[in-house]
């Protein structure tokens, strides 16, 4: 390594990055590696890139040890352990000036291969691995343990954490968790011979993890339609979010299984498609069960005519939309919140939908439950909104609470004994005013209650007609139950700056994790916004009172056409030249870099020039001249 | 169109079933259909079947499509939930009612276009599942509602009112059905009610997938001479193998019959189907020979009728999927959410 270049120094605060071919068993180690840091009570910030394939093509798994806490990318990398040859040139090329390359030397390679300006640690990873073990699939699975082992002894991590972890995957498979502690130990040993451990990259014991948990958004949310009491569930594969339907069975056996006669009580179907999953959800909750699917945005889209019967018909629904790159089949493995338009006005005709935005695994328990509730309130499709980034990820969140004394909010539903007090049934009537109307379930009296659901023209009444007015009346009921909805999803969450200020900053979803960093490193350049998170729609009047009282309101978001801002504007009548987008969508998820240094940008722009303690009229940024790099 | 309610008054003389309705109390509102609908007569022969079953009409739930044929659910059981859906999409949507609540009668109501063209898919999957339910297609050959055009279970070489020639191959929902492991298959024509109205009872006491494809004619734009779903070609082609008796529990057989020409079903619900066999040599519990049966007189032009297949003894979609025994939608709280205590430990399991 060139001298002149000073290694990368680091306690507790950098980025490893694992380059590896799909299908190669690496996972598993990679995933030991981050649970063992969260183990020494240091927050990790974990993510899988990965391809659309199973065997072959490359993957990544990037790990942000981070005590701060912070639960976005950073940006860049500050230890490769570059696995796979065919992707080395890249990985390489995007390790930090004085960063590290941990690479199996088992073959020499040529010096072109190498840069001055970082330390090359190799380890002879097959070698060690063909001289240990006879079995092909051996040697390759154990490959993975064997630089666990060698990363251990490099960064400092403590092996029993490891090992701790080992008894607990292979509880009473004691061959296997022998293996895996002699593999692990086999690198550890190489490590510790060969190199100065630690490098200048380390990991050291804190108690900055606390009682949170480490869990992806689709396992979270799935667990959500459990405590929100959903039983149907019907569902079409689609990458993202086929974690989510699984995860529901499987806290089904664990929770819903009567443990006398085996009986389930739910029922889970995969459909024929997403065509067929969103009729069955339809089907289900007209005749009063719970019911969701989980789809992504190719989903979405051929759910469009159903969703329209959904909205004029009635009837609840839930769907959770794990997004992905779009259009078309666009990136199926990458992230992006691009689904915001098609599910906000889905369908043909006049469509208004509620969507809710859970920032983390949390709110999608949170929102997974409460999805349920809204939608027999509302008698309306909810959509849950998750992207990739939560859904896939594994994340360090708050743990999961419930409330035992909650119960099921069914909305407005007349039983037979309200049906034999002889109270007025008009299935579209508004009787109270905040335009939900009263339903029956099927079967539920003799003479009483029954009515024709269509998603032709009806009057109150449930009866068919084409008379304008009746159809008026029909949509602008819709239109006030849209209203009422507002009151009922979750408000946006306003946080000052620590500084009085006349620019805010909006966002929503997975980019709070990365928003949460940069605001943070604004403030200390001396950049103040005022920030409001937006966790639903319809839009809560906090919104419009936001962008008002402020003059320059930045938007974050991980599309290219900036729906957010099209459907702030759109909704909440407001000027547009008040709003600046920040756009990410290459299908990483945003980091805190990038929003740093767009948000940066732009406020010099408005800020004119950045002079110490000036305040400018029209900008409200208060900009330090000198710090801003 | 206007919706027509039928007068509610009944005359005190009319007879009542056992469980003290009149036949009045089966039916819905005053038909819009065009006047000699064959649909008409299959609305009338629901009506009566349900009335002979003793089935309280509200534990119906009527599914339907999109078409002149999911318009009738408006013309029977009045006193049932209906749901007209998306055009195509009525299996799907039965199939959610059906996981939802297994203690009500589905019956899903479509037609050719509904179920051999748009909704071909939906179609072989609810069958596939064997969803508990009654699922007739009330075939006429032609979409209705816009007026003339070919469906798919056109015959090729069959003509339009038009005069234009049908150059595609027909889809016959009999032989698919068949293929796709419908549990129950049946075909009727609407014009022969003494058939359709013991199949319809059949049906609905089957336990699965009980689907009948009932020929109907289009007395608007498919009932001419060159149509094969004609009142006079289907009455001239009509090949019946069987005619049934349906009755809920079995009872002695009190007239002579040949030898072999009488066979029992027993359905599940212990519910008997008489079949008096017009063909000695069909056996509606062999498939393969159904279906060459099938194929054979469909050769020939005819239009084979009759129960031509069931197994008695399928386990349906509910049993597939091991459901508790009551209906999802009546389970509470306490049987669904877990509580605090098994989240604090869901969170321990994470960390």
């Amino acid at each position: 390594m060139d001298a002149r270049v000073k290694q990368l120094s680091r306690i507790n605060d950098f980025v490893v990055k694992f380059a590896n071919v799909n299908g190669s068993g690496s996972a598993s180690a990679n995933g030991l590696f981050a649970k063992a840091i969260l183990r020494m009570g240091v927050p990790v910030a974990a993510r899988n890139i990965f391809p659309s394939n199973i065997q072959g093509l490359p993957t990544w798994y990037e790990v942000r040890i981070v005590e701060a806490g912070w639960r976005g990318r950073r940006g860049g990398v500050d230890l490769m352990v570059a696995m796979n040859p065919q992707t080395w040139d890249k990985d390489v090329a995007e390790i930090e000036s004085g960063g590290y390359l941990f690479y199996d030397s088992t073959k020499p390679l040529p010096p072109s291969k190498f840069r001055e300006d970082i330390t090359a640690l190799g380890v002879p990873l097959t070698a060690i691995c063909n001289a240990t073990y006879t079995d092909v699939r051996q040697r390759q699975l154990f490959k993975n343990i064997v630089y666990l082992g060698a990363l251990s002894a490099l960064l400092d991590i403590d092996p029993i954490e490891i090992e701790r972890l080992f008894s607990e995957q292979y509880r009473g498979k004691e061959a296997l968790l022998d293996s895996n502690r002699k593999a692990l130990h086999l690198g550890r040993d190489h490590a510790l011979a060969n190199f100065a451990c630690p490098i200048g990259l380390s990991v050291q014991r804190r108690d900055a993890v606390g009682d949170r948990i480490f869990i992806d958004g689709n396992a979270a949310a799935a667990l959500g339609a459990v405590y929100g009491g959903a039983t149907v569930a019907a569902w079409y594969p689609i990458t993202p979010s086929s974690s989510l339907a699984e995860s529901f069975a499987k806290w089904c056996r664990k929770f819903r299984t009567d443990s006398a006669t085996g009986q389930q009580r739910y029922a889970i179907v995969q459909a024929e498609d997403e065509l067929s999953s969103i009729g069955m959800v339809i089907g289900a909750a007209w005749n009063g069960a719970r019911a969701f699917t989980a789809t992504s945005g190719p989903g979405i889209s051929l759910m469009q005519e159903f969703l329209g019967l959904a909205y004029f018909a009635e009837i609840p629904a839930v769907l959770f939309d794990v997004q992905r790159g779009s259009p078309s089949t666009g990136m199926p493995t990458r992230t992006q919140q691009a689904d915001l338009m098609s599910c906000a006005y889905a369908s043909h005709g006049d469509t208004k939908h509620v969507l809710l935005l859970p920032e983390d695994p949390r709110e999608c328990f949170e929102f997974g439950a409460l999805a349920f509730d809204l939608a027999d309130r509302l008698q309306t499709p909810i959509f849950v909104m998750l992207d990739l980034d939560i859904g896939m990820q594994d994340w360090l969140t708050e743990p999961l609470a419930w409330d035992d004394s909650h119960r099921m909010d069914r909305g407005k539903v007349m039983t037979a004994a309200d049906l034999d007090a002889g109270r007025d049934f008009g299935r579209y009537l508004d009787v109270d005013g905040d335009g939900i109307a009263y339903r029956t379930y099927p079967g539920t009296h003799p003479a009483r209650g029954s009515y024709f659901t269509r998603g032709t023209t009806k009057d109150r009444y449930a009866r068919y007609t084409e008379e304008g007015p009746a159809y008026v009346d029909n949509m602008q009921r819709l239109q006030r139950k849209f209203q009422t909805a507002k009151n009922l999803v979750p408000k946006p969450v306003v946080t000052r700056a620590s500084q009085p200020t006349t620019a805010g900053v909006i966002w929503f979803g997975s980019t709070g994790a990365a928003m949460a960093e940069s605001l943070a490193e604004l403030e200390r350049q001396d950049v103040h916004l005022d920030r409001l998170r937006i966790r639903a729609f319809p839009f809560d009047d906090a919104i419009i009172d936001f962008v008002a009282s402020h003059e320059h309101v930045f938007v974050v978001e991980q599309n290219r056409d900036a729906q957010l801002k099209m459907l702030l504007v759109n909704e909440c009548a407001i000027d547009p030249a008040k709003l600046t987008s920040v756009l990410h969508y290459d299908g990483t998820p945003i980091t805190e870099r990038f929003i740093t240094q767009e948000i940066g940008e732009k406020a010099r722009l408005y800020n004119v020039t950045p002079l110490t303690g000036i305040r400018y009229p029209g900008s409200g940024i208060r900009k330090t001249g000198g710090k801003a790099a | 169109m206007t919706y027509l309610a039928k007068p509610k008054i009944h005359h005190p003389g009319l007879p009542k079933n056992a469980l003290g309705y009149t036949r009045r109390d089966y039916e819905g509102a005053i038909s819009t259909l065009c006047a000699g609908c064959g649909h008409d007569s299959i609305s009338a022969a629901i009506i009566q079947a349900f009335y002979e079953l003793d089935v309280a009409p509200h534990r119906v739930a009527k599914l339907s499509g999109i078409g002149c044929s999911s318009k009738t659910p408006t013309y029977f059981l009045g006193n049932s939930h209906g749901f007209n859906s998306v055009h195509g999409r009525m299996p799907s949507v039965l199939t959610g009612a059906a996981l939802a609540n297994r203690d009500l009668i589905y019956l899903g109501v479509s037609g050719d276009g509904d179920s051999a063209s748009i909704g071909l898919g939906q179609f072989a999957h609810v069958l596939r599942r064997n969803v508990n339910m009654v699922y007739i297609v009330e075939n006429n050959g032609v979409y209705g509602l816009t007026k003339g055009q070919f469906s798919a279970t056109a015959d090729k070489g069959s003509k339009s009112k038009r005069g234009a020639t049908n150059s595609d191959e027909p889809i016959d929902l009999v032989l698919l059905a068949l293929a796709l492991g419908a549990t129950f298959v049946a075909r009727g024509f609407s014009g022969d009610k003494t058939q359709l109205v013991p199949l319809i009872k059949a049906a609905v006491a089957h336990r699965g997938a009980a689907f009948i494809d009932v020929v109907s004619p289009c007395v608007a734009f498919n009932n001419h001479p060159g149509s094969t779903k004609s009142y006079d070609y289907v009455r001239e082609h009509n090949e019946a193998v069987n005619r049934l008796d349906f009755m809920p529990e079995r009872a002695p057989i009190t007239t002579e019959y040949p030898e072999g020409a009488v066979r029992e079903v027993v359905l599940h619900d212990g519910g008997v189907v008489r079949l008096h066999k017009l063909d000695a040599s069909y056996d509606p519990s062999d498939k393969v020979g159904a279906m060459a049966y099938l194929e054979e007189h469909r050769a020939r032009g005819e239009v084979v009728t009759g129960l031509l297949y069931v197994d008695a003894d399928s386990a349906d979609m509910h049993a597939a999927l091991r459901t508790v025994d009551m209906p999802l939608n009546t389970l509470n709280d306490p049987d669904l959410v877990p509580g605090n205590a098994a989240l604090a430990a869901v969170n321990a399991s994470l960390r």
